[in-house]
């Protein structure tokens, strides 16, 4: 009846697991009080629950990637302070299976649950807006997306209080995530949050790729699109091309692992290097996803704020292009030392080098914007700067390792670590936060404060030095990545090093905090009332701020590269007022999306724990909800003029009460 | 310029001007989902031919592979895709009986496939030979049964198309899905070809 499932699989007996399970509760049941008390239920499901605007699909993914950010630091700094614990046999104080839990959670979470919300909520937030559309391609599809990744979530959180997670690392490296040496649920749990959340993520890259390329507005070529709108073509193309790898490549391992087949076994003619090109084959490409958004917006936020046109706008695309393409032809650097010869590590070393040459046009393209321009010390600023230092270090220490001679000292080192996480948190984590201070008036209207938003930058940087630089160097003493305990009591000093950079991170997180909690209470002080709080340069800039949910009262016309900022010096910001409105047509809000993703949760529970008859009802489900969609042609309708009149009449009335 | 803002329930009206043509912005999206699709094959691809000598003692292509039989179902499935076309010229030609009448005959010509398939798999794994017998049978069931599981999704849909055919008729949302069922029909036969091709002829010889 209930598979694998008993009263065992939940661990009562955990202290750690129980305070957390207790904390979770306690934060469940305020949200739900608070909803209640306020009766804001019935305006969660209509406005946002089933909402098809980009904009607040956007909100929702950032705001479920903040959440998940404060999951996975806490196991980030759980695994610093064992470090920092267990020297020189000292046991520290978690069981070697239990970190080896929180290390496969922390991967899998900051990577599918941090990183790629947030890169997928900004481009909802800003491509439709940036290229003069009333929304994406598919907006349903796009609902249904976010809820398929809220899915692979709410499994992966689930797996903490039932059952367990991995203990394979995050990316599960076969034989070891096979059932003869992973035998419990971990993997599975792994398996069905990945493959469920990844198919929502194929899905965003179709939509974002077709409204790309079908729904620029008027005039705008592909050589005039903003360039944060470029890199996010080139992270979907990556996205379209390579989640479909991983979606194979999961799908194998489940049938390995329910099915008894042999793709991946030690025995019966399976072949475990298969699983190791595989992933990376989508790992690597899954890399770029995150970081070219990244260098969009530090092109925006440079241009922006140095009141210069981006220099040199055609490499920058161009560099792009090129770095989409070279990240396919580069996995096999992530495994160097198994063997594949002499020649074929040349090969691919001499490309993954070669990936430094576009970037490195990259970095001097930002550095020549800057170059005479008037650079406001902004925090979007702050973290750009720290941006261009860290990742230029991260991108040397990542040559480095592409030297297949050197990998294979480093391979399987803190080396690795340290190299990832300059990249990683140097790139996408600054780059999204930079990008989340720039875009946050145009999502709610008002702008972040300030003071609190560089002393996170400050917090940020400081503890991302001494977090990981002493791994460096512990990495040449000889430590390697994953380990619950070290004999050699000389790293200990080096690891609280590292411990303290992950409490100065820890501050920055809660100066973030603050920065939401003191912007919303000074919210009137910080409204931005123009549309345009930074004097900026593209078009989302053009619109008010909240965007109003059909974006354009009229579709704006584009004569070149930063076609608004042109006009704001030739005409002003106020000629531009219409007297003429007319109806706008747009999608209607659906439940299919929610519902669907909500059963696929109990199908991908059934699956983990082998209750067959519920995955049978949860597959059934999902289909009849689409087909409910499918049958339903009552899916659009009109603004009347009169609304959008009345609309924009009021974002003019605040502009001249302003004025 | 005052009639523009009368008449909110012409949609006809209004998509001359600024809305985008949603029915060609299907069909494009479409491609570029069967372009991603045909990296899942690729990898099925790649992944059989690592595998298919990794037999473990077990049987190989050609000792198992009835061509015979495979020619039957690869005729089935090519015939299937010339007669969606001719339910697409019917389409074009605002035929409704007639597109009925040929999505019908596609149908039962896939199903065909699809029993043949079953009646392969079925009589592989009462002789023994099933997926969990070695790495090449785990990979062979695997593309073959992912390519099966398509079409069968494809009938699935297609049914759904002639039940909207009767209680929509030819529509501008019906229209765009028969086309895509089309692009998705094709596809699985070009995918079939390679199978064919690449698994059974290649296999036997």
């Amino acid at each position: 009846m209930f598979g694998k499932l008993s009263l065992e699989a939940i661990p009562y007996h955990e202290p750690i697991l129980v305070v957390t399970a207790l904390v979770m509760a306690l934060g469940g049941l305020i949200v739900v009080g608070a909803l209640t008390y306020f009766k804001k239920w019935k305006w969660l499901w209509t406005e946002w629950i089933t909402s098809i605007d980009h904009k607040k699909l956007g909100i929702m993914y950032f705001l479920v990637a903040l959440v998940m950010l404060l999951r996975g630091f806490a196991d980030a700094i759980m695994m610093r302070t064992q470090q920092a614990l267990a020297a020189g046999g000292a046991e520290g104080y978690l069981p070697p299976e239990h970190y080896d839990q929180i290390f496969t959670a922390h991967g899998v979470i900051m990577i599918f649950f941090v990183a790629m919300p947030m890169v997928i909520g900004l481009m909802n937030l800003v491509v439709p807006l940036q290229i003069g559309a009333r929304d994406v391609a598919f907006p349903f599809m796009n609902n249904l997306s976010f809820w398929l990744f809220m899915a692979g979530v709410v499994l992966t959180m689930v797996s903490l209080l039932i059952g367990e997670y991995g203990k394979t690392g995050w990316l599960a490296y076969a034989p070891l995530s096979g059932i003869q040496y992973s035998p419990g649920v971990g993997v599975d749990y792994w398996i069905w949050g990945l493959q469920i959340s990844g198919i929502g993520t194929t899905l965003t890259g179709i939509n974002f790729f077709v409204t790309i390329l079908k729904m620029r507005t008027k005039g705008m070529t592909l050589f005039r699109m903003p360039i944060f709108t470029w890199t996010s073509l080139c992270a979907n193309i990556l996205i379209i091309a390579s989640f479909p790898i991983l979606t194979a490549t999961i799908a194998l391992l489940t049938l390995d692992r329910y099915l008894g087949m042999h793709f991946f076994t030690n025995d019966m003619g399976g072949n475990m290097m298969m699983y190791v090109n595989l992933i990376w084959a989508w790992g690597h490409p899954e890399v770029y996803i995150l970081i070219l958004p990244a260098f969009g917006v530090f092109s925006e936020v440079i241009a922006t704020f140095a009141k210069k046109r981006l220099f040199g706008y055609n490499t920058m695309v161009w560099a792009t292009a090129c770095i989409t393409i070279l990240s396919f032809v580069v996995w096999l650097h992530h495994f160097f030392t198994m063997g594949a010869g002499a020649n074929v590590n040349a090969f691919f070393g001499i490309a993954t080098m070669i990936i430094a040459i576009p970037t490195g046009v990259k970095i001097f393209n930002w550095l020549f914007t800057m170059y005479r321009g008037r650079l406001q010390f902004t925090s979007p600023v702050l973290w750009t700067l720290g941006f261009i230092i860290t990742f230029t270090i991260g991108g040397m220490t990542g040559v480095m390792l592409a030297v297949p001679g050197a990998n294979f000292i480093l391979h399987n080192s803190l080396f690795v670590i340290a190299h990832f996480h300059n990249v990683i948190i140097g790139g996408v984590v600054f780059g999204m936060l930079a990008g989340l201070t720039y875009w946050f008036p145009k999502a709610f209207g008002f702008t972040l404060d300030e003071k609190w938003g560089k002393r996170s930058f400050w917090f940020w940087i400081t503890g991302f030095y001494l977090a990981f630089m002493p791994l460096y160097i512990l990495s040449f003493m000889g430590a390697v990545r994953r380990m619950q305990s070290y004999a050699n009591a000389d790293w200990q000093p080096l690891m609280i090093v590292a411990w303290v950079g992950a409490v100065c991170i820890l501050c920055g997180i809660a100066c973030t905090v603050i920065q939401f909690i003191v912007s919303i209470r000074d919210r009137e002080k910080n409204a931005d009332i123009t549309g345009d709080p930074w004097d900026a340069r593209t078009l989302e800039w053009s619109t008010s701020s909240p965007a109003p949910f059909y974006n354009f009262a009229h579709l704006p016309n584009v004569g070149s590269v930063d076609a608004f900022w042109e006009a704001k010096k030739e005409k002003g910001m106020a000629a531009d007022k219409p007297t003429q409105y007319e109806d706008i047509h747009m999608p209607k809000n659906t439940a299919a999306g929610p519902i669907i993703g909500l059963i696929s949760i109990v199908f991908g529970f059934a699956l983990v724990w082998h209750i067959w008859w519920l995955a049978g009802v949860g597959a059934i489900g999902m289909f009849v909800a689409f087909m409910f969609r499918v049958f339903n042609d009552d899916i659009d309708y009109y603004v009347p003029a009169a609304e959008v009149e009345r609309i924009e009449r009021e974002h003019h009335k605040r502009l001249e009460m302003q004025a | 310029m005052t009639t523009q803002t009368v008449n909110q329930h012409d949609a006809h009206a209004h998509d001359e001007h600024e809305h985008h043509d949603a029915g060609a912005m299907k069909v494009f999206g479409f491609w570029v989902y069967l372009m991603s699709d045909l990296v899942i094959f690729g990898s099925l691809f790649a992944t059989y031919a690592v595998l298919m000598k990794g037999t473990a003692g077990g049987p190989s292509g050609a000792d198992i592979f009835e061509l015979p039989l495979i020619l039957v179902s690869t005729f089935l499935l090519l015939f299937s895709s010339f007669t969606y076309g001719m339910a697409v010229l019917a389409m074009h030609a605002d035929r409704v009986a007639q597109v009925k009448g040929w999505l019908v005959i596609t149908f039962l010509l896939g199903a065909g496939f699809i029993g043949l398939e079953i009646y392969e798999f079925h009589h592989l794994i009462a002789e023994g030979f099933g997926p969990d017998r070695s790495a090449f049978l785990s990979s062979f069931f695997t593309l073959v049964g992912t390519h099966g599981l398509h079409v069968t999704f494809g009938l699935i849909w297609m049914l759904v198309m002639i039940v909207q055919l009767f209680t929509k008729g030819l529509n501008d949302k019906t229209r765009p899905r028969i086309m895509c069922l089309s692009l998705f029909w094709h596809f699985l036969d070009i995918v079939w070809i390679c199978v064919f091709t690449f698994v059974y002829l290649m296999g036997v010889l």
